[in-house]
């Protein structure tokens, strides 16, 4: 037991004790100090997820580590070959077309990639995208939560259905998304004769815009904040009821704490998209310059114009935005395991 | 008796929250997504079946289907080399590699569509390589693939990183032991382990390849019959003012995105039943 204990968890082996602070880990090393994190949920596809670690101390007899890790591994040159492998692949497919988004928008110049930003027609594209992620990402965090409450913390029949049924908008394509809202409000649609005679305009307007990035963006702080409010259980809320506090003030100061970071990381890519989504909006959108125009949809129409130099201008703020998202979503997560990592060691 | 549909609780707030989300979910997601079920029954069935069978709309299925087969095909390998050496290697800079996994996530999918004709434009950084070989990439299928290989990659690295790393080692060890040398206890011991998911992964980059228009619509030509995606011809329906024929690929593409969410729900229970046993 204490052998199979110690042939899957190493850690720190202390001086004179012989005992080892158990974590999960694969590199099987002796003197490693790393705190090695355990999944203790994980989501249904793709979004990583906060670690916590066990920290158990067992007794080892000393461990011949480096056999062991030979007998689980691969020679040298197959691992420098998949790694080589890996770099290639992920250079070819992720490196090389950010970087060619760059050296695009600079073809022309320095000069001619702030005119192409400082285009009127460019400016109420960034305009209108801020305008949309202002409204569809607070609106999905809100509602995120409220599922997410609903959800994680009450049991009731129907609930995987429910969770389901909030993924939907991911398993849609987006044009599928936008066609939808045409059906609704279009001209020929169901409600399009109403809204014309009202003279209220739905597609190939603002709010078709938001409807669109509102159905697309829906599931994202949901998925993140749902498995969290679950693993955590409802007691701390239940201790807090009991002493007297209000729903609110439970959300406040006893959720609100646990899931913030979780809440976060769903904002984050919630805006990502909120800003980036292009085949929905494109189908309720209707392409009018300096109108109706998000960023993506100006950059789609630059290139149609043939003026590259410019699409790509725009393009790389929005290439811009992505890295900005990747960099806060792994601090988001490095913030996590380590704050995890500590609370654990105390 | 009264029977309750849910088990009680002190918490407060289920009837607020409960009643936000639905309502919601049922404006925003349920009833436009129902919108399109219904226009699709007032359609005459003999013209919902022209609509649908017409032979540039099958050429259009066709090559969705084939391309994000073939897609995820690749990625399924090459992702699960890219998970396997950012779980069980270390090398310098893989953290920075393991973050950008998910730029096709963060990156809008028209920026990496136009970035990627770029590439593979026969003047492109990669495509001016290609051409001697005789390999034309942008505008043709191949252009397409190599599009959802992009879009789909994440979905098969983060569906397998977390069961590669859940793998227990003794099982490995025992292998070993027994005699197996290293392709075998991979082929034997690990594959069959971690198999259920990559089939995960495979259906989920499928899926969202089957969707997917922004990032091929740059790349893909878009000729009638040879590089139209289904996506496309929707949109171009639609630009037609054939609201009817766009709702009836619409349906058809629907149909079978729910035919694959059902697999993928599947699959995750028979991993999950798989990785107990």
């Amino acid at each position: 037991m204490v052998e199979r204990a110690a042939r899957h968890c190493v850690g720190r082996r202390e001086k004179g004790t012989g005992s080892v602070a158990l974590k999960k880990p694969s590199d099987l090393q002796e003197g490693a100090t790393a705190t090695v994190p355990v999944p203790f949920f994980r989501t249904k596809t793709f979004h990583e997820i906060p670690m916590s670690t066990i920290p158990i101390t067992i007794h080892v007899p000393t461990v011949p580590a480096r056999r062991v890790t030979a007998m689980t591994t691969e020679p040298r040159w197959v691992r420098g070959l998949l790694i080589g492998t890996t770099l290639v692949f992920l250079g070819v497919f992720l490196f090389l077309p950010l970087a060619a988004v760059f050296a695009q928008a600079m073809g022309k110049g320095v000069a001619a990639y702030f005119h192409a930003l400082g285009d009127r027609d460019a400016l109420a594209a960034i305009r209108l995208t801020l305008v949309v992620a202002i409204i569809a990402v607070p609106a999905s965090a809100m509602v995120g939560l409220a599922a997410a409450w609903a959800i994680g913390k009450f049991q009731f029949v129907g609930r995987s259905l429910l969770i389901t049924i909030i993924d939907l908008p991911f398993t849609v394509s987006p044009v599928i998304a936008g066609l939808i809202f045409v059906l609704l409000f279009g001209r020929q649609g169901w409600l399009g004769p109403w809204l014309d005679a009202h003279g209220i305009h739905v597609i190939f307007a603002v709010p078709g815009i938001v409807l669109a990035t509102l159905f697309v963006t829906f599931p994202f702080v949901a998925r993140e904040v749902i498995p969290l409010m679950q693993a955590q259980g409802t007691e701390e809320e239940e201790a807090a009821r009991v002493l007297g506090a209000s729903g609110w003030q439970i959300f406040r100061r006893v959720t609100f704490p646990n899931v913030k970071w979780a809440l976060l990381y769903g904002v984050i890519l919630c805006n990502a998209r909120a800003m980036g989504e292009f085949g929905a909006v494109s189908v309720v959108s209707g392409h009018i310059r300096g109108c109706t125009n998000t960023m993506p949809l100006h950059v789609e129409i630059l290139y149609n114009d043939y003026e590259f130099a410019a699409a790509f201008a725009v393009a790389s703020l929005l290439a811009v935005l992505a890295l900005v998202t990747l960099v806060a979503k792994s601090l988001v997560k490095w913030h996590v395991s380590r704050q995890q990592a500590a609370g654990s060691r105390q | 008796m009264r029977i309750s549909l849910r088990r009680r609780s002190v918490l407060p707030g289920f009837g607020l929250t409960m009643g936000l989300t639905l309502t919601y979910l049922s404006l925003i997601v349920l009833i436009p997504l129902a919108a399109l079920l219904l226009k699709s029954t007032t359609m005459e069935p003999s013209r919902f079946w022209q609509t649908v069978t017409d032979p540039r709309v099958l050429a259009s299925y066709r090559l969705s289907f084939t391309a994000s087969a073939v897609a995820a095909a690749v990625n399924a390998v090459f992702g699960f080399i890219v998970a396997w050496t950012l779980v069980r290697y270390t090398f310098p800079g893989k953290k920075l590699i393991d973050a950008m996994v998910d730029l096709p996530f963060a990156l809008p999918t028209a920026v990496s569509g136009i970035a990627l004709t770029a590439i593979y434009a026969p003047g492109g950084w990669l495509g001016r390589w290609l051409a001697p070989l005789g390999i034309e990439a942008a505008y043709t299928p191949i252009g397409i693939t190599i599009a959802l290989t992009l879009i789909g990659l994440p979905f098969v690295v983060r569906t397998l990183q977390p069961a590669l790393a859940d793998l227990d080692p003794e099982i490995e060890e025992a292998a070993a032991s027994l005699g197996a040398n290293r392709l075998q206890a991979f082929c034997r011991v690990i594959l069959p382990a971690v198999f259920p998911t990559l089939l995960t992964g495979f259906a989920l980059a499928f899926a969202r390849g089957l969707g997917e228009y922004g990032s091929v619509v740059f790349i893909a030509g878009n000729m009638p019959m040879k590089t139209e995606i289904a996506p496309l011809l929707i949109v171009t329906k639609l630009e037609q003012y054939d609201v009817a024929g766009a709702t009836a690929i619409a349906v058809v593409m629907l149909a079978a995105s729910f035919v694959l969410l059902l697999a993928i729900n599947g699959l995750q229970w028979w991993s999950a039943r798989h990785a107990t046993a």
